[in-house]
């Protein structure tokens, strides 16, 4: 049905942006492997045969204990935060109240917006400065007379990282709710109507029929997301700098490759994040290209 | 439907409340830029300014002028070219498909989902050998990594079309380029706004690969507000005020073009 002009030309005309990928993608991280097994320390490249010591090192370094951990409350507050959050937001943006596009509006606008931005912003909300000093939520809670909502925030000691996570729910919980928004509205008037006829009151039809229904949204949800919280970077760089208390792979991959000049050991940093991320999502593509070709 | 609607009034509470919730930082950054100088103190940061000043953002913008100015040279043409590369490869995924090309696309696919963290250093050491440095390599990051999003949201609107619209067009006598142009390019300017902006604000905010292939002296508008924050010099009332100045192209993008937004939002999660 092809001409074999129009064959060639569509390999052509795609080429250059899978040379492209190829390169940029696949051919970098195989270099950045290739760095990872090295001892490359300081400005000058240095291939010269590590093996596994790199990854090795790390697993046995407290920093990157820390780090892992720090990873898993940002990721869990996130994650969970983000998802209910969302989902209550579009159940109620769902009943056809007036001024629905206004508030899915209102919630979706810190999506627009940088990480830097939100974080400088919260930076200066979660101000954890006391007695006269006092600003931000502190200082807007003791004047509500909520008092034993004070807090130190991101500077409280193991859960800060929860804190930042707040941030990162105020940017992303439009995003939640946009998906189950377009859950809810794909799922027919019909089962509703039905439903209620056979006497099911609204909570019976949540339960029994819409849950079920969104649950590959709610699938996708925690994989886009946990795969971000994976990556979180700038939010927490805005908001408290590099400290150690709120370090994550992905910061300490940067200071020990930019500042420290410890390449070896900053890829070896990047390629685990990047094995981290690929376990969620390399099943994610194949289910999503999966379910593709079904409809 | 109407029996129910009176007895839906209470949810504009939890409703109003949230609103505030995303509004606070908002309100924050109005209230304090638009304070003068004398009016500023974290004490009363909660307070509405007694007048409009703009002492605030006068002094923020001397300061973030130059990196609005080279944020806005980079994004242009990273967003154009990454679009147009995305529309011609999601024509040929979708409609002129050579074989090999559904083993492909999951391998583009996972392009966009990868930690910069695992290329960045192969991509510095790339750059400094082929001399593209500051903010022409910046562009060029954000063309190549942004090419797999770009391809699925065409694709995707692409093989959506009836397979007819070509099939006639190549009775007609039309080649693979008349096509594209003459059939599905005037059709596709819809896909193009949700990509183009897609682009352009993930190009705008992005942060990790500015601020490692740009300098002082090309430094877009995400890394100079961090050092502007960062610093000790700068007081808190600009920062807010520079925290607009970097927020408003995108966030006037989003208040004009949100459905086409959201649209590219949902792409992002394979969803487009």
């Amino acid at each position: 049905m092809f001409k074999d002009k129009d064959r060639y030309l569509s390999i052509l005309l795609i080429s250059p942006s899978i040379l492209a990928l190829l390169i940029f993608v696949y051919g970098f991280i195989g270099w950045s492997v290739r760095v990872s097994l090295s001892n490359w320390k300081g400005l000058n490249p240095d291939y010269s045969w590590a093996g596994l010591k790199n990854y090795l090192a790390l697993f046995s370094d407290p920093r990157f204990h820390v780090d892992v951990r720090n990873t898993l409350i940002f990721t869990s507050v996130f994650v969970v935060g983000s998802i209910l959050l969302g989902f209550f937001l579009a159940v109620m943006l769902d009943q056809g109240l007036k001024g629905e596009g206004f508030f899915r509006s209102l919630f979706l606008f810190p999506m627009a917006i940088s990480y830097i931005v939100t974080g400088v912003v919260w930076r200066w909300l979660m101000n954890p400065a006391e007695g006269s000093r006092m600003s931000g939520f502190n200082l807007l809670f003791t004047s509500l007379h909520l008092d034993f909502l004070v807090n130190k925030w991101h500077t409280t000691p193991i859960w800060g990282m929860a804190a930042i996570a707040l941030a990162a729910i105020w940017q992303m919980s439009g995003y939640t709710m946009a998906l189950y928004l377009a859950g809810l509205r794909s799922i027919p008037h019909e089962l509703r109507e039905a439903a209620q006829i056979d006497g099911a009151n609204e909570i019976q039809i949540y339960r029994n029929i819409i849950l079920p229904l969104l649950a590959p949204v709610t699938l996708s949800a925690l994989i886009i997301l946990g795969h971000m919280s994976l990556k979180v970077f700038d939010l927490i760089i805005a908001i408290a700098g590099k400290q150690l208390p709120l370090d994550v792979p992905a910061i300490y991959m940067w200071q020990t490759t930019f500042d420290g000049l410890f390449y070896a050991r900053g890829a070896a940093i990047g390629i685990l994040l990047l094995i981290s991320v690929a376990v969620l999502i390399i099943p994610y593509i194949r289910y999503t290209l999966k379910t593709e070709t079904q409809q | 439907m109407n029996k129910f609607r009176i007895g839906k009034n209470w949810l504009y509470v939890p409703l109003i409340a949230m609103a505030v919730f995303y509004l606070i930082p908002m309100y924050v950054i109005l209230a304090t830029g638009f304070k003068s100088f004398a009016e500023v103190d974290l004490k009363t940061m909660w307070n509405l300014p007694h007048g409009i000043a703009f002492d605030n953002y006068i002094e923020a913008f001397k300061h973030l002028a130059p990196s609005l100015k080279n944020s806005f040279i980079m994004v242009i043409p990273a967003a154009l070219i990454s679009s147009m590369l995305g529309s011609l490869n999601g024509f040929v995924l979708a409609k002129w498909k050579f074989r090999g090309a559904d083993i492909i696309f999951p391998f583009i696919l996972f392009g966009m989902f990868i930690p910069y963290q695992s290329i960045i250093i192969p991509l510095v050491q790339f750059m400094n050998v082929i001399g593209i440095k500051g903010l022409a390599g910046l562009a060029m990051a954000h063309i190549i990594y942004g090419i797999p999003i770009t391809t699925l949201t065409f694709r995707n609107y692409y093989a959506s079309l009836p397979q007819e619209l070509l099939e006639a067009a190549k009775i007609d006598g039309a080649d693979m380029l008349g096509v594209y142009r003459h059939i599905l390019l005037p059709i596709s300017i819809p896909s193009f706004v949700v990509v183009l902006i897609w682009q352009f604000t993930s190009a705008w905010n992005d942060f990790l690969f500015a601020v490692i292939l740009t300098g002082n002296t090309d430094w877009p508008i995400t890394v100079a507000l961090n050092n502007m924050a960062g610093s000790q010099i700068i007081a808190w009332n600009v920062q807010m005020a520079g925290s607009l100045l970097a927020a408003l192209p995108t966030l006037l993008v989003y208040i004009f073009l949100g459905r086409y937004f959201l649209r590219g939002l949902l792409a992002g999660s394979l969803k487009g």
